[in-house]
C-alpha cells in the first residue's frame, strides 16, 4: 500500500504576528516546524505501512528551506520526500496550491491513498486537501479520528461538531486527519542520521506538467486584500495588590456590575 | 557551559535524549516517585528513539560502542529523572559483561534485542553479607554434567524483575577464592529463578530494586560467560567500563537540581526584587555550575579516553564517579536551599533530586570504595617512577 502525504512548513507559534504594511507573515525568529496536524497525518501513514506493508512517500510544496520539514518526517521514518519547489508558485491561493500538488501526485503516481492535516495552523483554511482530491477527482473524506484500510476501501470515523460519523469510500482517495487520531512519534536517531544524509529530491514547475494558468500568483483566482488581527476579545483587567486588597477590589467590581 | 567540541551525532544524540526525556520522563515523574511505578513507557520511547544500543556496537545492532555517547544520553535522561537514568544506564550494566566476555554466539543471542530496547538487562553480583567486599558471595553455582545448579539470593538488584536478561555472578568452587567466582546469563523464567520483593527506597524510587532468587536453578554450561573462575575479573571489568555512567547520571541530576535552582531564583521575588539579583544566592549558584561543570569535564574525559583505547583507566574512572556523585549530593541539597522552604516541599522536584542523588555516592562500589581503588593506584605509580 502506497501513502503520499502531503504536508507544510509553519511558524514555530500559535500566535502568529502579520507584517501591516506588507500583510505578509512575520517569520523572522520563529523557528519552522511541520504543521502539527500533518505530523499525525504523517503518523497515520506510517501506521498504516506497519500494518499493510507498501511504502509511504511524503511531499510538500514551499521554497528550499522547507527541506527541513521533509527531513523531519524522513527522522519519523518515511520512505521518500520531495520538495516541490519554483519560483512560478509563489504566491499560490489554495485553488493553486491544490493545483500544484495534485500535478506532483500524478508525476509521482503509484499511490492507493493520499493523507493530509486537516488544515494548517498558519492558514486555517482546510481547503487544500479537499482542492487536491477535487483535481484527480477521486473521494475525499476530511477529519478522520480514525482510519482503517481493507482491500480496495478505506473505513473512516470522522469527527464532526456534534457527532462522530464513520464513512467507507474506495481508495485512492484523500483524507484529512485530526489531531486526535494518534499521538506522533518521536524522530529516532536512525531516522535522524538518514536526514542528515538525505538527499532532498525537487520537482520543479516544468516536472510536474504544470499549467501556468493554474500557478503562483497569477494562477491564483483569491488574492488576500488585507490581513489583521482581529481585536483580541474583551481583555482582562489585572488586579495587582496584596491578596486581601485583590479580594476586596474583586468584589467591588463584581458588585459594580451586578453579577453578584 | 564548557564547549566540549561535540560532533554533530553527539549533538543529535544530546538533543534528543533531552527531547524524549522532557516529553516523556518529565510529566510523570512525581508520580513516578510517588507510586514507584516502573517507567516503561520512558523506556519505550528511548527503544523507539535508538537510544538504547549507544554503548553497543553496530554488527549487534547498536549505535556504535561509544561510552561517551552512552554517558551524553544518560546525563540528559538522569537531568530530568534519576530513576529513569538509572533504569536507563543499568540496562547496560546488565549487558556489558557480555560485551566484554560473551562468545560470538551469547553476544548474537542477547545484545541485538537490548539494543533495540525491546529487552532490559540486569547485573546480579551483591548479596546481603556481600556489598562492599564483593569476596563474601555465598551464592553458588555447581556443575553437574551439562548444567550449573545455582542456589543464593542476589540482593538490590536494579531492574530486577523488569528485565529479561541477567547477568549473575556465583561462587563456582570456594576454595579457589577470587578464583572460585564465575559469570552467567540467566534469562528470566528460568526454572528456580524468581524475584523477592520490590524495595522501598528513599530516591530513584521509579527503578526496580528487588532480590533474585536461586532455587535449585538449572543453567546450561554454555551460559557461562568467559571461563569458570573469571567471576570476579568480569564484575572488575565491568564495573570499571560502567562507572563513567554513574558519574553521567550524577552530573545529569546536579544539572537538572541547578537548572530548578536558577529558574526559581529568576521567578521568586524577596526584598522587592528576584533574588537571583542577590550576592548571597548568586554564590551559591556559582558554586553550584562550577561544581557540575568540573564534574561533568570529568566524566566527559574518562568517556573520551575509553572510547580512545585506553586500557588502564580504573583510577580516573572512579575518581570521576566520585567527584560526580559527591557533587550531585552537594549542588541537589544547595538547590533545596535556594529554594528555601519550597525546596523542602514535594510539590518542587528539588528534594526528589537530593534523594536521588544520594544513591550514586553508594552503588557500583561506595564512594569509599572508590577511594580505595584511587589511593591503591597512587601507590602503583609512585612505585613505578623509582
Amino acid at each position: 500500500m502506497n501513502i503520499i502525504v502531503c504536508i507544510k512548513q509553519v511558524p514555530d507559534t500559535t500566535e502568529v504576528k502579520i507584517n501591516p504594511e506588507t500583510n505578509t507573515l512575520v517569520r523572522e525568529g520563529v523557528p519552522s516546524v511541520v504543521n502539527p496536524f500533518d505530523e499525525n497525518a504523517v503518523e497515520a501513514a506510517l501506521k498504516l505501512k506497519e500494518k499493510h506493508g507498501g511504502k509511504v512517500t511524503v511531499i510538500t510544496m514551499g521554497p528550499p528551506q522547507a527541506s527541513e520539514a521533509l527531513k523531519t518526517t524522513i527522522a519519523m521514518g518515511v520512505d521518500e520526500v520531495y520538495l516541490i519547489s519554483d519560483r512560478a508558485f509563489a504566491g499560490s491561493d489554495t485553488w493553486a496550491t491544490s493545483y500544484t500538488l495534485s500535478q506532483a501526485i500524478k508525476k509521482i503516481g503509484d499511490y492507493n491513498l493520499i493523507l493530509c492535516g486537516k488544515q494548517a495552523i498558519d492558514g486555517d483554511t482546510a481547503q487544500v486537501g479537499p482542492g487536491i482530491a477535487e483535481w484527480l477527482n477521486i473521494p475525499q473524506v476530511t477529519f478522520a479520528v480514525k482510519l482503517e484500510v481493507e482491500g480496495n476501501k478505506a473505513k473512516v470515523e470522522r469527527m464532526l461538531e456534534e457527532v462522530n460519523e464513520v464513512v467507507e469510500c474506495p481508495l485512492p482517495a484523500v483524507i484529512t486527519v485530526v489531531k486526535q487520531i494518534n499521538e506522533p512519534r518521536m524522530p529516532s536517531l536512525k531516522g535522524m542520521m538518514r536526514a542528515k544524509k538525505a538527499e532532498i529530491k525537487t520537482l520543479n514547475a516544468q516536472d510536474i506538467e504544470g499549467d501556468p494558468k493554474n500557478m503562483g500568483l497569477n494562477g491564483s483566482p483569491t488574492q488576500v486584500v488585507k490581513i489583521f488581527s482581529p481585536p483580541p476579545k474583551g481583555g482582562g483587567e489585572m488586579l495587582t495588590g496584596e491578596p486581601s486588597e485583590i479580594v476586596d477590589n474583586l468584589i467591588a467590581k463584581i458588585k459594580e456590575r451586578k453579577i453578584g | 557551559m564548557l564547549d566540549y567540541q561535540l560532533t554533530e551525532e553527539q549533538t543529535m544524540i544530546r538533543d534528543l535524549a533531552r527531547k524524549v526525556a522532557i516529553e516523556k520522563a518529565l510529566p510523570k515523574r512525581a508520580e513516578w516517585d510517588e507510586t514507584g511505578e516502573f517507567p516503561w513507557e520512558a523506556m519505550k520511547a528511548f527503544s523507539e528513539a535508538d537510544l538504547c544500543g549507544l554503548y553497543i556496537p553496530e554488527d549487534l545492532g547498536g549505535m556504535g560502542q561509544s561510552v561517551f555517547n552512552f554517558c551524553l544520553a544518560t546525563e540528559e535522561i538522569s537531568r530530568i529523572c534519576g530513576g529513569v537514568g538509572v533504569t536507563f544506564a543499568a540496562s547496560a550494566l546488565g549487558s556489558t559483561p557480555i560485551l566484554l566476555f560473551g562468545t560470538d554466539e551469547q553476544k548474537k543471542k542477547y545484545m541485538p534485542e537490548i539494543a533495540a530496547g525491546k529487552k532490559l538487562a540486569a547485573f546480579g553480583l551483591t548479596e546481603a553479607s556481600a556489598g562492599s567486599d564483593a569476596a563474601g558471595l555465598e551464592t553458588t553455582a555447581k556443575k553437574e554434567g551439562d548444567y550449573y545448579i545455582v542456589n543464593g539470593t542476589k540482593q538490590w538488584i536494579t531492574n530486577g524483575g523488569e528485565a529479561d536478561v541477567y547477568t549473575l555472578i556465583a561462587i563456582t568452587d570456594k576454595k579457589k577464592g577470587a578464583r572460585g567466582a564465575s559469570a552467567f546469563i540467566v534469562e528470566k523464567g528460568t526454572p528456580g529463578f524468581t524475584f523477592g520483593k520490590k524495595e522501598n527506597k528513599m530516591g530513584i524510587r521509579c527503578s526496580a530494586t528487588r532480590e533474585l532468587v536461586f532455587q535449585d536453578c538449572k543453567i546450561h554450561k554454555d551460559q557461562l560467560l568467559g571461563k569458570e573462575g573469571m567471576g570476579f575479573i568480569v564484575a572488575m571489568k565491568t564495573l570499571d567500563l560502567t562507572r563513567p555512567g554513574i558519574g553521567a547520571q550524577a552530573v545529569g541530576i546536579a544539572q537538572g537540581a541547578l537548572d530548578e535552582a536558577i529558574k526559581y531564583a529568576k521567578e521568586r521575588v524577596q526584598f522587592g526584587k528576584p533574588i537571583i539579583t542577590l550576592q548571597a544566592i548568586q554564590h551559591i549558584l556559582a558554586d553550584m555550575s562550577t561544581q557540575v561543570e568540573a564534574a561533568r569535564a570529568l566524566v566527559y574525559g574518562v568517556a573520551r579516553m575509553i572510547d580512545a583505547g585506553a586500557k588502564d583507566y580504573t583510577v580516573c574512572a572512579s575518581q570521576a564517579k566520585l567527584f560526580a556523585s559527591d557533587t550531585a549530593m552537594k549542588v541537589t541539597i544547595d538547590a533545596i536551599q535556594v529554594l528555601g522552604g519550597y525546596g523542602y516541599m514535594k510539590e518542587y522536584p528539588v528534594e526528589k533530586m537530593a534523594r536521588d542523588a544520594k544513591i550514586t555516592q553508594i552503588y557500583e562500589g561506595t564512594n569509599q570504595i572508590q577511594r580505595n581503588q584511587i589511593g591503591l593506584g597512587l601507590i602503583k605509580e609512585s612505585a613505578k617512577k623509582k
